[in-house]
């Protein structure tokens, strides 16, 4: 085994390889650019102004310098008349300050409208993610989602801070200084842009050669920080299995592809920067021999010669940031395709046209005739018919894919059925706003996430409204309070990283004390103690009877101790109910699947 | 390399626990001199790189004198003979200059790259070999932060604010020397101006950087709304709280949004005053410079010379602020990193090794505590002998301890008293990498790395010394019931983990259980390793586990009845020690407690019976 294919094959390889190189901000990027500045036309129109204004007081200093140079020493010379020199340095202070102030504003103001348009990118992004159905994050991945709101943001923020500024600015000194070396002088200055096509040359091939070197760069670090980040996030492992040396054979190898790609790229600059340096220099020599015969034979003046060379320094330096910029423009410009690929996304379960009322649910949720597949001709339920009475405790009991989930999915709307309906009170769910659905609809999964905050604010989190008795009755239901109580903020206790200080046992009693205070007429719990251990289950089995009473509840269960609180078992197969009875009933029979599977149970016990 | 950089001096009187995630070392000048030994294999670069800096200062200060000459010549004396030679000298300055720069930056580029580079790999060798008590106290993004943005403003100071500290502050004397002597009193303005723009740019940088950190904070703290919320989504849609989450996120969002400004503000100001400054001398000088020329104490030519070398001096003075909060950052940076190299294992290899392992395993009056909280032990005079081939299981309550007694089998951490033993031997006293290979672990969360298959199979084997042969794979495949890996679309070269293929829950156990077979070991440490296969592959893998574990010693964590069938013996762990040992019916008979842990709810015997 040699230190590359340590890595192995998978798809996203691929879909990398088919990303674009060069990119530029047409099509969904483009529109959608053009749509986020959509209300800042106005103050693009000002902005627009000042930069006119601050280029044009820049500009004219070294045309000032050379009108002091001619016409301000001559009356020095003659009677030490001091004024006109006095009047030009006043209007070249005057040209700062006007710079000063409209840089200023102008870097302000953009700086508004660049922040305002990357405010608004996160509340459409964030909200769209929100909208999004299940279905899409399934498909989607979490990874990907954040890495839409991080890094894809972060590129546009980039931009936005250091891009934009510096792409104005150097267009506009480009466009107004060779206009204003044509206007001092047509010959000189004629020779003066002889530069310009290698620039443009020397430029262009810089362009090029960083983009690809550029995202070469990215893919390495990438590379360089998902290995380091796994060998120390999974330190036990690398440990235990002495994988040390191995992990550091392929570290060095990954550390080093970035150095060399690092290498590559660094060395463009290294070509590029002195290139344009030469070529500024070989610009200012030939002005000056050019200049010199010129100045000889009276045809320009001194003046004329040094606001030249003033004008070419100023000349280059954009140049060599210019192409700095390119990157940033590039990682943007894809940043904003994938996010407008995101916003192009419709949910998959629509919010009704003409919603029905529910005012008071009752809790009995019907399947009709229900198909559902998740991938065409493949179906995971067919023709599936159930009623759940307002009331009824039902356990749903399965070998893994009979489409127990499936059902729970369906129930409470993170899919829709591919025919049939699922009714609520006889009401299907389509015609229901997500409102007054997850009011009265509810699931609890094995995932119990807790997020950051206090376990209060956790327990609140379907009622944020909810009192701090609301709270502890509800804990108190639970038979939750004494551990909270114990801990040592109490209610107040961060949950920190996904609630590290509780065990399952009790992050899944708060999980349920948020369901319990959220009261939803339906209940749905998919799996919910089957990370649990036994002592912990048991604790969760009490308060579970608390929480059931006077709900309708869907138990999808893992084991069978969870079923013994139902009022009703049905045994899935194949997306097909094949026994359907009280547990004691099924028990009884001997025979069928629940029943086997209840005797293989008890004989694990003893 | 870690070896050969001194001890920070005062770092015996530190917490004895070794640097905290949380609070920053202390930084100065002695951290970066520290790291000098990174620079020593590039010395000749470094001759180099401030040799030709020094002579592009000659250069630039040439280049304007040759310029003077040249104006004064054919403009103030009527020469045209000088133009052509004093032209070709400029032209000939400059392709020199820039070749300078370009021999610079090529040399600067390779030798710094490579500082880096070796910062990383030592750093990374480091961490590896620092134990699970350093690890378990610092996130892997913590320690990501110092491998990328501190090694990287490192660089940023080798190849740059180093060089250039001396550089700048050379050129800015040597300029202002040219200055006066070319016409002292505005070379004195030029000198007494220098001062206050390096302070103030300097104050500028800091401040800058105190609202860049306050931004990139924000920032990281609405990234984890956005990642709390897409890890959640599906507790958010069941409770129908988008909306909610939406308004938290948007509130963080336009905070972000004010504190930005308040850095665009910052740096808006800034830039305007780094652009600012070379007008205002522009202005200083015409005015004096023109009255001179006037007056005839200063020629045109000085004039234009004066103004262009004083223009070079603008980015030296400006840049010297930035340079130092540069320098700055470094050093707070090397403290960072050097915080790291100072931070030795507390897991210290012994030498002997065992040639032919029987996997006696005992535990005699250990106790264990977690560093850092030593006042609360977790094990106490726990004992424990298993003899070689015998499987025992550990049964125990939440919080009873077993997770702590298995990582001390591989010494991923080390007992506070007694002795644990292989074959007699103190693992203290065994070689690391050797007990390591006499024993394999299955953890309860399988650690998957994003690699093949295959790669994250073989974890426990060496490729090169003892490779895992294609028949030893399959068999443990069979034995794991991980047939599904065979099936996947590259076979085993198929990349798995967060960068790959995602597995579900019981799949990665089930590959973590095939890599613990697979390692071959004397001792077998199962820690719950089952706990999310269903009834039906956890009764499969258990079949094919006891044909394994018939000649190897297993420790097995279990929390269910089915697992611990698997055991010879049980072993009950309460309150950190070992209280009951027996056969599982026994325990069962005789001790409540045991039946409290592994049988159901009464209730439901009652109801069946």
């Amino acid at each position: 085994m040699t230190a590359t294919d340590w890595r192995g094959v998978a798809k996203a390889d691929e879909d990398e390889r088919n990303e674009r190189i060069e990119r530029k901000f047409v099509g969904g990027s483009g529109t959608l650019l053009r749509e986020l500045l959509r209300p800042y036309k106005w103050a693009m129109w000002v902005l627009v102004g000042i930069v006119l204004v601050e280029n044009a007081a820049r500009l004219s200093i070294p045309y000032l310098v050379k009108e002091g140079i001619d016409t301000g020493i001559p009356p020095i010379r003659a009677d030490n008349n001091l004024e006109p020199l006095f009047v030009i340095v006043g209007i070249v202070l005057l040209a700062t300050l006007t710079q000063a102030v409209a840089r200023n504003l102008f870097l302000v103001r953009s700086g508004k409208v660049g922040q305002d348009v990357l405010f608004e990118v996160r509340r459409r992004v964030f909200r769209h993610f929100q909208a999004l159905s299940p279905a899409f994050h399934d498909d989607y991945t979490s990874g990907r989602v954040i890495s839409r709101q991080t890094s894809d943001v972060d590129a546009i923020y980039e931009m936005l801070e250091t891009g934009f500024d510096g792409l104005v600015t150097a267009a506009l000194t480009l466009v107004g200084t060779a206009g204003l070396l044509l206007f001092l002088d047509v010959k000189l200055g004629l020779v003066a842009l002889c530069c310009g096509p290698f620039l443009f040359w020397v430029t262009n091939w810089f362009r090029k050669s960083s983009a690809s070197a550029y995202r070469v760069t990215r893919e390495k670090v990438a590379l360089v920080i998902v290995h380091f980040v796994e060998s120390m996030g999974g330190i036990r492992a690398v440990q235990a299995f002495r994988r040390e040396p191995r992990n550091q054979e392929i570290f060095d190898d990954v550390n080093d592809q970035y150095r060399a790609a690092n290498l590559t790229s660094f060395r463009l600059v290294v070509w590029f920067m002195p290139g344009i340096r030469l070529i500024g220099n070989v610009t200012i020599a030939v002005v000056l021999i050019y200049g010199g015969y010129l100045a000889y034979h009276g045809e320009v003046t001194v003046g004329v010669l040094a606001a030249f060379l003033l004008y070419l320094r100023q000349f280059f330096e954009p140049m060599m940031e210019i192409s700095q910029f390119y990157n940033t423009f590039q990682s943007a410009s894809a940043a904003l395709d994938k996010l407008a690929g995101v916003l192009r996304e419709q949910p998959g379960v629509p919010e009704p046209t003409r919603p029905e009322a529910l005012p008071a649910p009752r809790g009995e949720v019907r399947f009709d005739a229900v198909d559902f597949a998740y991938v065409d001709d493949r179906p995971v339920l067919e023709g599936l018919d159930l009623r759940v009475p307002a009331g009824q405790t039902l356990a749903l009991v399965g070998t893994t894919g009979a489409g127990k989930t499936t059902v729970a999915k369906l129930a409470t709307r993170f899919y829709d059925p591919t025919a049939g309906r699922v009714l609520l009170d006889g009401v299907d769910l389509r015609d229901l706003t997500s409102d007054v659905l997850r009011r009265a609809v509810v699931m609890v999964t094995q995932e119990n996430y807790l997020f950051s905050g206090t376990i209060a604010d956790n327990i609140r989190f379907g009622r944020p409204d909810a009192t701090m008795e609301d709270v502890q009755g509800a804990t108190r239901a639970l038979g939750a309070h004494d551990f909270i109580s114990a801990l040592p903020d109490g209610y107040e206790t961060a949950v920190a990283n996904q609630g590290g200080r509780l065990s399952a046992g009790q992050r899944q009693l708060v999980a349920f004390a948020r369901a319990f205070l959220a009261d939803p007429a339906v209940l749905i719990l998919d799996e919910a103690t089957s990370s649990l251990d036994v002592p912990s289950e048991r604790l969760v089995q009490q308060a579970l009877r608390t929480v059931l009473a006077g709900r309708t509840a869907v138990i999808i269960a893992h084991r069978l101790s969870t079923v013994e609180i139902a009022d009703r078992v049905i045994v899935m197969e194949h997306g097909r109910i094949v026994e359907d009875g009280t547990p004691a009933d099924l028990i009884a029979s001997g025979e069928g699947r629940f029943s086997d599977l209840h005797e293989a149970w008890l004989d694990s016990l003893a | 390399m870690t070896t050969s950089t001194p001890q920070l001096p005062g770092r015996s009187e530190r917490d004895p626990l070794g640097p905290d995630p949380d609070n920053p070392p202390p930084a100065g000048v002695h951290s970066l001199w520290r790291l000098r030994s990174y620079l020593r294999p590039h010395r000749v670069a470094l001759v180099i790189m401030v040799t030709t800096a020094l002579a592009g200062i000659g250069v630039a200060i040439a280049i304007p004198l040759v310029i003077k000459a040249l104006i004064d010549g054919p403009i103030t004396d009527g020469e045209v003979d000088p133009v052509l030679p004093l032209g070709l000298l400029v032209l000939a300055l400059g392709v020199l200059e820039a070749f300078l720069t370009w021999w610079r930056r090529w040399i600067q580029s390779n030798a710094v790259l490579n500082v880096e580079t070796a910062m990383r790999r030592d750093l990374y060798a480091h961490l590896q070999a620092l134990p699970m008590s350093f690890h378990s106290r610092w996130q892997s993004g913590q320690l990501l932060s110092r491998a990328t943005t501190d090694l990287s403003s490192i660089r940023r100071f080798f190849g740059f604010a180093m060089l250039f500290l001396f550089i700048n502050i050379l050129q800015v004397t040597a300029v202002t020397g040219v200055l006066l002597a070319m016409y002292w009193p505005l070379g004195l303005v030029v000198a007494c101006t220098a001062a206050p723009i390096v302070w103030l740019s300097m104050r500028f940088e800091k401040e800058y950087v105190v609202v860049s950190r306050r931004v990139q904070d924000e920032q990281g703290d609405l990234a984890t709304r956005a990642e709390e919320a897409a890890v959640a989504i599906r507790v958010i849609k069941s409770f129908g709280r988008s909306r909610f989450v939406s308004d938290q996120y948007e509130t963080a969002a336009r905070q972000l949004h004010a504190t930005s400004m308040d850095k665009v503000r910052l740096s808006a100001r800034f830039w305007t005053f780094l652009e600012v400054i070379p007008n205002c001398a522009v202005v200083v000088v015409l005015l004096f410079g023109a009255i001179g020329v006037g007056r005839g104490a200063l020629t045109p030519g000085e004039l234009v010379a004066f103004i262009t070398l004083m223009l070079s001096l603008v980015w030296p003075v400006s840049s010297l602020g930035i340079i130092l909060a540069m320098a700055q950052e470094a050093m707070t940076s090397a403290a960072r990193i050097l915080e790291i190299f100072d931070t030795e294992s507390d897991i210290v290899s012994g030498t002997r090794t065992i040639d032919e392992p029987r996997g006696h395993l005992r535990f005699e009056h250990v106790d264990f505590a977690y560093p850092g909280a030593l006042d609360e032990p977790v094990l106490r005079d726990l004992n424990l002998d298993i003899q070689p081939g015998e499987t025992v299981a550990v049964v125990g309550a939440t919080g009873s301890g077993k997770s702590s007694l298995t990582a001390l089998v591989p010494r991923l951490f080390d007992v506070t008293a007694g002795a644990v033993t292989i074959d007699g031997v103190d693992l203290r006293d065994l070689d690391v990498a050797h007990l390591r290979q006499l024993v394999a672990t299955a953890f309860d969360d399988p650690t998957l790395f994003s690699m093949s298959a295959r790669e994250n199979l073989t974890l426990g084997r060496d490729p090169e010394t003892n490779p895992a042969s294609d028949a030893e794979i399959q068999e443990a495949l069979d034995v794991a019931q991980a047939g599904f890996a065979r099936d996947l679309p590259w076979g085993l070269d198929t990349r798995i983990g967060e960068q790959g293929m995602a597995l579900s829950g019981g799949q990665r156990q089930r590959l973590a259980l095939a890599r613990a077979v697979l390692s071959r070991p004397a001792v077998l440490v199962l820690d719950d390793t089952l706990s999310a296969l269903d009834v039906h592959t956890e009764a499969l893998v258990e079949e094919a586990l006891r044909r394994v574990l018939v000649d190897t010693t297993g420790i097995i964590v279990a929390h269910r009845a089915s697992t611990v069938m698997l055991a010879d013996r049980v072993a009950l762990l309460q309150d950190g020690t070992i209280t009951h040992v027996g056969e599982h019916r026994e325990l069962l008979a005789t001790v409540p407690a045991y039946r409290e842990l592994l049988a159901a709810d009464p209730s439901l015997e009652e109801a069946v019976s």
